[in-house]
């Protein structure tokens, strides 16, 4: 009976190689998974199956974490709980050993090697369609690759499709500082919006909502060479525009309110699906078939504690941990604590001062992010949530717009901004565009959608500001510090480096 | 007809009979049986004869069984003589603390909980460190199945006549790729094959069980002075509760047993027996109700060329789980809270006192723990059969050869259910109406065939005993899963089935060599296949040899007179495992399809639709993963003085664990998963053991025995990564409570396994910690991680057991206890719960008791990481205590009885901070409390 040792899985959930890519609807379940890497954390919803281990499977979320480092470390948000290497991210003290970095670093690269296998498994699928599926694979490689970079920089591992599972350690894609990454997201992007390219993704403001198509490419080519002076030291503007540009020619702005919310307001509701005409690019979420602790469910229930009404915000209850501070208030209000911009949607039943980072109650709320729907009735469900995450929006792009006209030429027309203030209802004149203003502006139009940090950096606020004052908790003290130059990036995880001697740390971790 | 009596202590008996009588039949345990025909003498005089085969200790071992004189690994059986006594409803409770190296942790007071079975000490991280079980040839599953609080519940401790174990390499390597942490084998009770009497057993009992010593929480008073004039205190209640006495109480359990056993027309031995076991938990609502069945049969054909072995053990298993979340939730909540009350905001859930925000449930307040245990029925039903047929044929004209078969089954089935309300406050968001319903089902088919040829030989002074076979076994689960809201209206519900399987093929042999019964020699080898590696790694061998000297068999030790029994034993051989817990397939690159919940969505605004699609994850996988391997040494003495008096055993051991089964992150990038089960790293254990044995009184009506054991162990890691990094902090685990992802042991080099990783406490002058005050042990300046170090580990140095035995005429005693030295608990329940700021959350609305040690630390914050909570585990436990009174002569001497008490866990001597120093795994965290058992029973023979 020896024979039967050589068996193969009899789950039905599960299968080899041979029979797994059989039909286009394989192929799709397989793209699927690359798209559910930034919503889902695992093969069962909420969890019980994770893709990574070591850490909480609900904090292990991508978009959880990578939302955390973009907003936590800002003059935006500050989060109340005390879980291991939880207070560090808004400290901005933290270490190479700090967990919840460390499950970042790792949802990105897994999902870089997912996005791999999926590219090595389709080479020589049987269907025509499969090449638009491997053209998005490649653009969410590329998407992950950019988080990468901006949160890790050049001296990420480096692996595509033609690297082999499980035998050689990765080596870095350069050295610090270095533009082999940058090179690589930009080849990738530019490939897959080459009109006469096999693998091309669907055209702009196009296909299925959820699925990326050129705008997001575009988006994506936009922000990646704005932020070049960050990434690689060099001036990338007039491409900066061109991408930039091509985006706004594709989109328009959400301008109808309903009777319960308004125009903003519908951008970050359960149904904002159908804000697709904005929103460019979208991490999606349902309450019923796209479960987990963390994405827009995080979101939502983070930010709701204490005396808030969780009815409003369509959950049974809230988790109480994220808030904002005096400094994201300030930007809001005409300097008497008068709010006059309405895009912000804070909860004043808390305290505005926090001088204790754990009291859900100090630091104005949040309502920003909501599972209601935009006549004003619940979403599916009461514990997880169905609004999608906008990853890229037209707003976004018209603020980037302003800003390389303003970096190109040293002026720009407010138009862009008066149309954002217009859609609102903000009243006055908008001022002459300058740095200081276009970077509280996006705050502003795009303050808690995972921006800020990235903004910080290129407007050279985030460790040490000129203009944007140090923000409660920064460097961990209550009225704030600046911090070393070192936390523009975060430290690779110290188990990685250990665990493959081809890495460098970032400097001074 | 048949007439009988029992003589009394000086052997004096007396027999009225008829006239038809005219045979008497003497038996006694030990002496062969004599029969007498009856003359007309009124004084019959015996003198009966030891018999040499029943007095001969015979050993059970891997695939056959050994004299214990003639053994040569290290080997120890305990027969029923010596179990534990008392309201033990588990096979493990019979022996703990009776054998040298095996130390047995119950994971708790929970009715059939399970236990923790370490055979000197473990030697994995990631892979299973239980030992492999062998009930009547038949290697058992020892994972369980769902429902089923411990596997080995299926069988009933009253069958089973005794309980092997193996621990060295020589003894275990004939099980070879299961064997690294030893092996239990466990022997159940046969008929008699010499009796032709129908004989009857019944045992029965009734006991009581009642709580034990609680968390020291504030009292309803003590809370509100200490809430006085903090935030918070506007949400104090008028009631006084003690939470943990709400959720505990006093129950009375019961245990029935029948056996039937006898000879069926003198050519059927058979045994019968049924159990009845209704034990109730002293958490609320916990109960377990279990009935078995055993029947074995064992006759001989063929005149005695064929004997034959067969039996069923059955077991059907009603288990009612208590939400033992409640155990937790009583420690924290607000003792000023009713436990119900009448104020209408807390109609909607049953009346029962829940935290409230904007007047919906709190969801991360704890909930009240009267309504987890009584809105929540959690239930499971588990039917569970072992059953094997044996034959031993010696060949016909070639007796001295023999062909045995032994095919054998383990099937287990379960189905459980778990229903809570629409008025559970914590499932009032599950879908449109709330309420929680779920169902399961599993079930397990293993399935065994042995085949081997035994031969003896006797040659002058040379004896032979050689042994070969092939070992088949498949192992099978299936299992279902559902779950939905009370109404079954949510939209997406969950559902699951799976299934998965594994075969393991071996070839095995053994050859016993004895030279003028004074020189012995063992080897084994044994070869595996297993499915759950790549062909290329998929055959193991484990090989062993033992030899041993009988020492005072030699001339020159004959003036030795009061030495009766010396022998040396030493052995060297290698075992695996490959119980490894990354699933049956780790070698292999599979793809795994999402369940309904993980789908993603996509909107079609062509036509308005949301589309879902599930998902296909490929999957990390490890081509080159194979077994863990031991190396085990073993040096044993076994003595006996005085006549065998005073007997016992010293042994040394020393293990090594090469390629580990770990749990290991893989460098970023080169894998399809951060974290991969591979073979890295090393560990070692050494040890002594030592246990003495002595009849200290052994007179005709008075017998004092007493028995200890020693163990000192020692476990370490060795070695943890592929390459030598000298700064690698090693792989943290054991989860605590207190925050998410929040760790608190490690596995680091050179420390043994689940060290606790913490910072060095600064006390003040008087004793007090300082809050966040530690020691800079790396002397830079800044307190952060680098500072953590190793403060201890759960794991006892030197543990030892005892048992005292007193029988005096008609009345006997007996005693058991244990004790533990070395081993830390970390004391997360004083960690999680004693700091100010847990008094009372702002987010979610609630107040919170904490236990008083918040009067020692004063510590505003928790403090998770201090070593303060890393806190001196030992221990010294009085297991059971018994009173017995045997009746040896009712109803004509037909019948014997015996009537006895008992109480189990009377007392636990501990400076331990917590309420129980004995945690498996080393971190208290509200466990399952372990009570108090007085039992009243009886025994009766005819």
């Amino acid at each position: 009976c020896v024979h039967q040792l050589d068996t193969v899985p009899v789950d039905p959930r599960e299968k080899t190689k041979d029979n797994t890519y059989t039909d286009l609807a394989s192929y799709q379940q397989g793209l699927s998974k690359l798209y559910a890497g930034y919503a889902t954390t695992g093969q069962q919803g909420p969890a019980g199956d994770g893709d990574l281990g070591g850490i909480d499977e609900g904090a292990s979320q991508y978009l959880r974490r990578l939302w955390e480092a973009q907003e936590l470390p800002t003059d935006e948000a500050i989060n109340g709980w005390t879980d291991p290497g939880q207070p560090s991210m808004s400290f901005m003290n933290w270490v190479s050993t700090n967990t919840l970095i460390e499950a970042l670093y790792n949802r990105v690269i897994y999902q870089v090697t997912i996005c791999n296998q999926y590219l090595r498994d389709t080479k020589d699928a049987p269907f025509e369609e499969v090449k638009a599926y491997r053209a998005q694979a490649r653009f969410l490689r590329a998407f992950s690759y950019w988080h990468a970079l901006d949160l890790f920089g050049n001296i990420v591992p480096f692996v595509t499709e033609n690297d082999n599972v499980g035998s050689d350690l990765p080596n870095p894609a350069g050295e610090l500082g270095g533009t082999e990454l940058f090179d690589y997201i930009e080849a990738e992007l530019l490939a897959i919006i080459e009109t006469s390219a096999e693998e091309q993704l669907i055209d702009a403001n196009a296909g299925l909502v959820g699925q990326a198509n050129k705008g997001a490419a575009y988006m994506l080519l936009g922000k990646l060479y704005l932020n070049a002076g960050v990434y690689i030291n060099q001036d990338r503007l007039t491409e900066a525009k061109k991408y930039t540009d091509l985006v706004v020619s594709n989109y328009t702005l959400v301008e109808s309110a309903t009777q319960d919310y308004t125009a903003y307001e519908t951008l970050f509701l359960a149904d904002n699906y159908l804000q697709h005409k904005e929103i460019i690019f979208a991490i999606n979420f349902d309450g019923n078939y796209t479960q987990t602790y963390g994405g827009t469910t995080y979101l939502v229930c983070a930010s709701v504690g204490g005396e808030m009404d969780a009815a409003k915000y369509g959950i049974g209850g809230g988790w109480g941990g994220n808030r904002s501070m005096p400094s994201l208030y300030e930007l809001f209000e005409d300097g008497n604590e008068n709010q006059i911009d309405p895009r912000g949607l804070f909860f004043k039943g808390n305290k505005r001062e926090v001088t204790d980072y754990r009291e859900f109650t100090e630091g104005y709320g949040i309502e920003k992010f909501k599972n209601m729907k935009s006549d004003g009735s619940g979403a599916t469900r009461l514990d997880f949530v169905d609004t999608n995450f906008p990853v890229f929006r037209l707003a976004d792009a018209l603020l980037m717009q302003t800003e390389i006209d303003y970096r190109l030429s040293g002026s720009a027309s407010n138009l862009n901004v008066k149309k954002l203030w217009d859609r609102v209802g903000r009243t006055g004149a908008v001022p002459q565009i300058s740095e200081e203003f276009l970077l509280a502006e996006r705050a502003r139009e795009l303050y808690w959608e995972g921006h800020r940090r990235t903004d910080l950096r290129r407007f050279g606020q985030y460790s040490n500001g000129t203009y944007v004052a140090p923000w409660s908790y920064k460097g961990g003290v209550v009225d704030g510090k600046d911090v070393d130059s070192k936390y523009e990036l975060y430290p690779l995880p110290a188990s990685d480096v250990g665990a493959n001697p081809n890495l460098k740390q970032n400097p001074n971790y | 007809t048949t007439q009988g009596t029992t003589s009394d202590f000086d052997g004096h008996y007396k027999l009225t009979i008829d006239n038809q009588a005219s045979i008497l039949m003497y038996s006694y345990i030990g002496y062969q049986k004599k029969e007498i025909t009856l003359s007309t003498a009124t004084t019959i005089d015996v003198n009966m004869e030891v018999d040499a085969e029943q007095l001969e200790e015979v050993l059970v071992i891997g695939y056959g069984s050994v004299n214990k004189k003639d053994a040569t690994g290290s080997v120890e059986a305990v027969t029923a003589d010596g179990f534990n006594q008392g309201a033990i409803t588990s096979p493990q409770g019979l022996l703990q603390g009776k054998v040298a190296g095996v130390q047995i942790t119950n994971s708790g007071g929970a009715p059939g909980a399970g236990s923790t079975i370490r055979i000197r000490g473990g030697s994995s991280l990631s892979a299973s460190n239980d030992p492999l079980i062998v009930i009547d040839g038949v290697p058992v599953d020892s994972e369980g199945v769902a429902g089923m609080r411990n596997p080995l519940n299926a069988i009933n401790p009253n069958d089973i006549e005794s309980m092997t174990v193996l621990k060295d390499a020589s003894a275990t390597a004939i099980y070879g790729s299961r064997a690294s942490n030893g092996v239990l084998i466990i022997t159940t009770k046969k008929g008699e094959s010499n009796s032709s009497e129908l004989s009857v057993n019944y045992s029965g009992s009734v006991s009581v069980n009642t709580p034990n010593e609680q968390v020291d929480v504030l009292s309803a008073d003590q809370y509100r002075d200490l809430m006085s004039g903090r935030p918070g205190e506007h949400l104090l209640g008028d009631a006084n509760t003690d939470w943990q006495q709400e959720v505990l109480r006093t129950t009375v359990s019961t245990d029935q047993n029948v056996g039937v056993s006898g000879n069926i027309k003198g050519v059927l031995p058979f045994r019968a027996t049924v159990g009845y076991n209704l034990d109730n938990g002293t958490m609320q609502t916990s109960q377990m109700e279990r009935t078995t069945v055993n029947l074995n049969l064992s006759p001989t054909f063929l005149g005695d060329h064929l004997k034959v072995n067969a039996s069923i053990k059955g077991m059907f298993v009603d288990n009612q789980f208590a939400n033992t979340g409640a155990m937790g939730s009583a420690v924290v909540y607000d003792p000023t809270q009713p436990v119900k009350s009448n104020d209408p905001a807390y109609a909607p859930y049953g009346g029962y006192h829940t935290w409230l925000q904007n007047g919906a449930p709190s969801v991360n307040a704890p909930s009240n723990p009267m309504a987890m245990l009584e809105q929540e029925n959690n239930n499971a039903k588990v039917n569970r059969s072992i059953g094997n047929m044996q034959l031993d044929y010696k060949i016909h004209g070639f007796e001295d050869l023999s062909v045995k078969v032994n095919a054998g089954y383990d099937y287990s089935s379960s189905n459980g259910s778990i229903y809570a309300g629409e008025e559970t406050a914590w499932n009032i968001n599950n879908g449109a109406t709330g309420g929680f319903v779920s169902d399961y089902t599993e079930n397990k088919r293993n399935e065994l065939l042995d085949v081997y040829l035994q031969y003896n030989k006797e040659i002058g002074k040379s004896r032979f005993d050689v042994m070969g076979g092939y070992s088949w076994q498949h192992f099978y689960s299936e299992g279902t899963s559902n779950e939905n809201n009370v109404q079954g209206n949510v939209e997406n519900p969950k559902e699951n089935i799976w299934a998965t399987e594994y075969y393991l093929v071996s070839f095995f042999g053994r050859f016993n060599y004895t030279f003028n019964d004074k020189y012995m020699a063992t080897v084994t080898v044994r070869q595996d296949g297993t499915s759950r590696f790549s062909p290329n790694n998929r055959w193991g061998t484990f090989p062993s040899l033992a030899l041993a000297w009988k020492i005072n068999e030699e001339p020159w030790m004959q003036g030795f007179d009061k030495l009766s029994n010396l022998k040396l034993r030493a052995g060297v051989g290698i075992t695996g495992q490959q119980n490894i817990g990354g699933g049956d397939y780790p070698y292999m690159a599979r793809y795994t399809y999402g369940d309904a919940q993980s789908q993603y969505s996509y909107y079609d605004p062509n036509t308005g639709q949301i589309i879902y699609v599930p998902t296909i994850r490929p999957e990390g996988y490890d081509e080159n993963i194979k077994w863990e391997e031991t190396v085990t040494y073993n040096v044993g003495l076994d003595y006996g003085f005085f006549n065998d008096r005073v007997t016992g055993a010293v042994e040394g051991y020393y293990r090594v664990t090469n390629d580990l089964l770990n749990m290991v992150p893989v460098p970023a990038g080169s894998n399809l998963t951060n974290m991969l089960l591979t073979n890295v790293g090393s560990m070692e254990n050494k040890g002594i053991e030592l246990s003495v044995n002595t009849k200290i009184i052994q007179k005709k009506d008075f017998h004092w025995d007493f028995g200890v054991n020693f163990t000192y162990n020692d476990s370490k890691i060795t070695k943890l990564t592929m390459v030598d990094d000298p700064n690698y902090e090693g792989v943290k685990v054991g989860g605590i409570s207190g925050g998410t992802g929040e760790t608190i042991q490690i596995h680091k080099e050179g420390y043994a396994p689940y060290s606790f990783l913490v910072y060095e406490q600064i006390y003040d002058e008087g004793g007090k910690p300082i809050e966040g005050a530690y020691v800079d042990r790396n002397g830079d300046g800044v307190i952060d991680e680098k500072d953590m170090y190793i403060a201890g580990d759960p794991m006892a140095n030197v543990y030892l057991g005892f048992t005292t035995r007193v029988s005096y005429k008609n009345w006997e005693f007996s005693m058991a206890g244990r004790a533990s030295f070395g081993g830390q608990v970390y004391n997360n329940v004083d960690s999680n719960n004693a700091y100010y700021n847990n008094l009372y959350s702002s987010a979610n609305g609630n107040t919170n008791n904490v236990t008083s040690d918040i009067y020692n630390t004063g510590f505003q914050n928790a403090q998770l990481k201090s070593d303060y909570y890393v806190q001196d585990a030992n221990f010294f436990r009085i297991d059971n205590i018994m009173v017995g009174y045997n009746f040896n002569n009712l109803n004509d001497g037909k019948m014997t009885a015996r009537v006895f008490g008992t109480v189990n866990n009377p007392c636990v001597f501990s400076n331990y901070k917590g309420v129980d120093p004995e945690i498996q795994g080393g971190i208290d965290n509200n466990m399952y409390p372990r009570p108090t058992t007085f039992m009243l029973g009886v025994n009766v023979n005819f």
